[in-house]
């Protein structure tokens, strides 16, 4: 068979494959930047138990595979009442996972904003709240958004994983296609150009243009 | 609901631990050839020849930017197609070394940078040839600088090793899932791996750190 032949095939499953896979990019990706919102700005509070909290939170889906932790989300949750369909429950887990890489790039970032910003801030008498949303949040932004960029990649590769609890991804599909092909090197060698694709042609640039919207915004440009 | 069975844990446990050497040792094992064929692949991109370099560049990004588990898949069943056949221990330690071979070379790449060009300079006024700069007076001054990196990708290769059990390395998580599957209970197997895991990771980073500081005052860097 030919390659023209296999894509002809398959050319279906793998294009719905790959959908999948950026539904779950999509997901995982808006949960990841909450949680590293959320437990980046708890990692920088006044109170100890709240800054406990998060680091307990980081240093735990830091400290242990994304592996482990999807199928521990998958299979152990339900033991505790919380069954997730697999779907859910593969964006939670990569979300999750990358949440915690990236609340450590939120509170570095949010450190890496000049102490004059936060002395200005104060002399205006704005509330903490509204210092950290209106000044020193979108300072941070425009430093952690390189940061994201790889963070998105790396989260773009995880979903991968999914395939393992049968999530129909992209790498499901192609391992599916190997299995009653055995056509290999077509069926990965497709799915490794796709993930390739995607990771510099839509990724990359998309993160590209939001620094430079970015900077617009706040007249750096 | 939840019951979770401490004479099951503890009949578990041992199976659980001789599977966590296989993890080193696969992760060890993965280190070792990375850290060579990484800092062949930053080398290679610092050649005056711009096609290697291109290629090589373009090499990098590609394993950088794909999934690890499917570069495992992608050497395991390839190689039968043509008549070639890995074992599960060899296709892995290819793919999980080429794939931090990529990353590596980026850190590698960072700190042969960052080494002055002044230090080139003099080395050509001493007459060395590029090979013994490189080996006796840029490398050395490289590695200092990329530790750090280093060192969060021995972490990393060690948390990407349960990827391996999709092909059937018998690490932890290949040992959890067999467990799993033998006796229906989940909950203890992979609880202990990632209990296992983290009680690996943390005191290795935390080591690493430590190292890293030492170096640094070692070579009069603080």
């Amino acid at each position: 068979m030919s390659y023209l032949e296999f894509l002809a095939q398959y050319g279906d499953r793998i294009l719905g494959g790959t959908l999948v896979t950026m539904l779950l990019t999509v997901l995982a990706a808006v949960l990841a930047v909450a949680i590293a919102l959320a437990a980046g700005l708890m990692r920088l509070a006044p109170s100890a138990p709240v800054r406990g909290a998060a680091a307990v939170y980081i240093e735990v889906f830091r400290g242990t595979s994304l592996l482990v932790q999807l199928y521990w989300i998958f299979f152990v949750l339900p033991l505790f009442g919380i069954t997730l369909e697999k779907f859910t429950a593969g964006f939670v887990a990569v979300g999750m996972n990358l949440g915690a890489y990236g609340a450590e790039l939120v509170r570095g970032a949010i450190l890496s904003v000049p102490k004059g910003q936060w002395e200005a801030a104060l002399a205006l008498n704005m509330s903490p709240a509204k210092r950290m949303v209106r000044v020193i949040l979108p300072q941070a932004v425009l430093i952690m958004l390189p940061g994201w960029g790889n963070l998105l990649i790396e989260l773009l590769k995880g979903t991968a994983l999914v395939a393992l609890i049968a999530v129909a991804d992209l790498m499901f599909q192609v391992k599916q296609i190997n299995g009653t092909t055995f056509l290999s090197a077509e069926a990965f060698g497709t799915a490794l150009i796709i993930y390739y694709l995607l990771a510099r042609f839509m990724l990359t640039p998309f993160m590209r243009w939001l620094e430079r919207f970015m900077q617009r915004k706040l007249g750096r440009a | 609901m939840l019951d979770w069975r401490w004479d099951f844990t503890f009949d578990i446990l041992p199976r659980l631990i001789a599977a966590t050497g296989n993890t080193l040792l696969a992760a060890g094992l993965g280190y070792a050839i990375a850290v060579v064929l990484g800092l062949a692949f930053a080398l290679a991109q610092r050649t005056p020849y711009r096609i290697v370099t291109a290629v090589v560049r373009e090499a990098v990004e590609f394993v950088r930017s794909t999934p690890l588990v499917l570069q495992i898949f992608f050497v395991f069943y390839v190689g039968p197609q043509f008549g070639l056949r890995l074992s599960p221990w060899t296709a892995g330690m290819i793919a999980i070394g080429l794939h931090y071979a990529a990353y590596l070379s980026e850190v590698y790449r960072g700190g042969l940078e960052s080494v002055p060009k002044g230090q080139w300079e003099a080395a050509t006024s001493l007459n060395l040839s590029t090979a013994r700069t490189y080996f006796r007076v840029v490398i050395p001054q490289a590695l200092p600088p990329s530790l750090a990196g280093m060192g969060n990708y021995l972490i990393g290769i060690f948390k990407d090793t349960p990827m391996l059990s999709v092909i059937g390395v018998a690490e932890l998580m290949h040992t959890a899932n067999a467990i799993g599957s033998e006796t229906y209970r989940f909950l203890e197997p992979y609880t202990l791996v990632g209990v296992i895991f983290l009680l690996l990771s943390l005191p290795t980073a935390a080591g690493i750190r430590l190292f890293e500081a030492w170096v640094r005052r070692k070579l009069g860097m603080v």
